[in-house]
């Protein structure tokens, strides 16, 4: 599904932030990507989101090499691409059910093809009394809630989870970790970055991408 | 996931609740409609468009004027007929008359009479002057049809062969002179217009820029929930387009609305002195269907800048994300 080899990036004339990464994301798999902060995790999730461009080396996407990647392709690939960012990143003047169907309305379907689908999925991450609010009454909980909504809405073949958990009590990062465990076993292949190992602990059987000094380690 | 129960808190959930059915999600504009930086917009591209709009009737109106100041001056001619011991004045007078009645392209002739030729001197030597001991000068207004067929020429040499003290003033120079200032004014009042166009728009392109800084997040938000790039630009493109139409009717409505009340004023004071200056200087200040043409394009060019500038801000954001 995705496949990276010999990626390298770097800022400018500056030196390689990211070297000769090596990997595969194999579809319906899970894999933790952790390392120190500052370590490059974000920008391997953007490079996987192709909002950046590799400096070298070759990062193949659904198949397709991203480097012959024109605009409306590269639209198509992020479309099947779930992200929930550490952020959020909800818009404040939409409601969370507003929020949470962008990524439909966004494709100009209409709203009678995905109301239900939307109602559906809030409901399912616990959100079904909280469709009408604005971001700025959710808690820091509800908010990642909505952002994980958002991103699965669009049933995505790949999900993309930056430091999913960083806002939330560990009862809830277990819950939402394990809501991406539920996904997985749907056939979404997931990527979540975190730097919180006593969580990757507690799932074993998810392959973690050690990021460290700008190369990737994988641990099976 | 249809019937699915909530993964976090494993509570039953109603399917799908009545109120969403009528959900704003599809009328609910992407881009925030009401903003502090949105309603600066509205103020500054209104501003700039009253501005605009009053140097273009401006423009207009001074246009307008000195075509009709040249239009009496040209089709008109004044002969004037000296007083000589020896001559019959009136019967001079009344030979330039017909001499002029009868050139070509002459649409008439009218001697001003006795009273007349006093009250226009009485400016300069008052009133109860003895004008019976002054040798004033009788004048005949010659009215032209058209200025282009009529012979100044041989009307003169016409004139002169029968009233040897009579003097055609074609107004020539007048005509040439007042063309002359006219055209000075309207290049005047044209460069301001331009100076005030280029100002409009760069504050209103400066304005849109402000309004959209608060709007990085959306076009990132838009970008990475697979949103293609025409797409967002035109989104922010309809919603700026929106406010600085806004912004344009507000000034466009507050021009028009000061030139008809002048036009309105000028028509209640046309009878007094100051009203007749002020006709003679800017006509009626009525703009005409040019002088609100003009109006309106300068609305909706201040929106379309609006909504071209956001354009071009989300392409080059979106341009920087990839």
């Amino acid at each position: 599904m995705v496949r990276f080899e010999n990626v390298g990036l770097r800022y400018g004339a500056g030196p390689e932030v990211l070297q000769d990464l090596t990997f595969s994301i194999e579809p319906g798999s899970f894999q933790f990507l952790t390392g120190p902060s500052g370590a490059g995790k974000t920008t391997l999730m953007r490079l996987l989101l192709l909002s950046l461009k590799p400096t070298r080396g070759l990062i193949s996407l659904f198949g397709t090499d991203s480097s012959k990647l024109d605009k409306d392709e590269i639209t198509s690939i992020r479309r099947r691409i779930g992200v929930v960012f550490q952020d959020f990143r909800l818009l404040d003047h939409l409601t969370t059910y507003e929020n949470v169907a962008l990524p439909l309305r966004v494709q100009n379907r209409r709203e009678d093809s995905y109301r239900q689908e939307v109602v559906e999925l809030l409901n399912w991450v616990g959100l079904g009394d909280r469709m009408q609010v604005y971001p700025e009454v959710l808690s820091g909980g509800e908010k990642q809630r909505a952002a994980i909504a958002r991103a699965l809405i669009v049933r995505p073949d790949l999900l993309l989870a930056d430091e999913p958990t960083g806002n939330v009590d560990p009862t809830m990062a277990r819950r939402l970790i394990r809501l991406f465990v539920e996904l997985q076993r749907s056939g979404t292949s997931v990527v979540v970055a975190t730097h919180d190992l006593g969580l990757m602990d507690q799932f074993d059987g998810a392959k973690r991408l050690v990021l460290a000094g700008g190369r990737l380690h994988i641990y099976e | 996931m249809t019937g699915a129960r909530s993964m976090v808190d494993s509570e039953e959930s109603p399917a799908k609740p009545g109120w969403i059915s009528r959900s704003r999600a599809t009328g609910v504009a992407l881009v925030p409609a009401a903003s502090i930086a949105g309603r600066t917009l509205v103020t500054v591209v209104a501003i700039m468009t009253f501005l605009a709009s009053l140097a273009a009737g401006g423009a207009v109106l001074i246009s307008q004027t000195s075509r009709d100041w040249r239009s009496a001056v040209s089709r008109e001619a004044t002969i004037q007929v000296r007083p000589v011991p020896g001559r019959d004045i009136e019967a001079d007078v009344r030979e330039a008359v017909r001499i002029a009645a009868g050139a070509p392209g002459v649409e008439s002739a009218q001697p001003l009479s006795k009273h007349d030729s006093e009250a226009l001197l009485e400016p300069w030597l008052g009133q109860g002057a003895a004008l019976d001991d002054i040798p004033v000068p009788r004048m005949i207004v010659v009215k032209l049809a058209s200025r282009r067929t009529v012979d100044f020429a041989a009307l003169r040499d016409q004139l002169l062969k029968s009233i040897p003290t009579a003097a055609l003033d074609d107004h020539r120079m007048w005509s040439e002179r007042l063309a002359d200032m006219a055209n000075v004014l309207v290049a005047i009042t044209l460069v301001l217009l331009a100076l005030l166009v280029t100002a409009m728009a760069l504050a209103v392109s400066f304005a849109t820029h402000g309004a959209m800084a608060g709007n990085r997040e959306i076009i990132e938000v838009l970008h990475f929930v697979g949103a293609s790039d025409g797409f967002i630009a035109r989104q922010f493109q309809r919603r700026f387009l929106s406010l600085g139409l806004r912004g344009g009717m507000i000034g466009a409505a507050g021009a028009c609305f000061v030139f008809l009340a002048a036009g309105l004023l000028s028509r209640r004071l046309i009878a007094t002195p100051s009203g007749e200056q002020l006709e003679a200087l800017f006509g009626s200040f009525s703009l005409g269907v040019v002088g609100y043409a003009a109006v309106v394009a300068i609305a909706l060019v201040s929106a379309a800048l609006c909504g071209q500038t956001s354009r071009v801000i989300v392409f080059r954001r979106l341009r920087n994300l990839s």
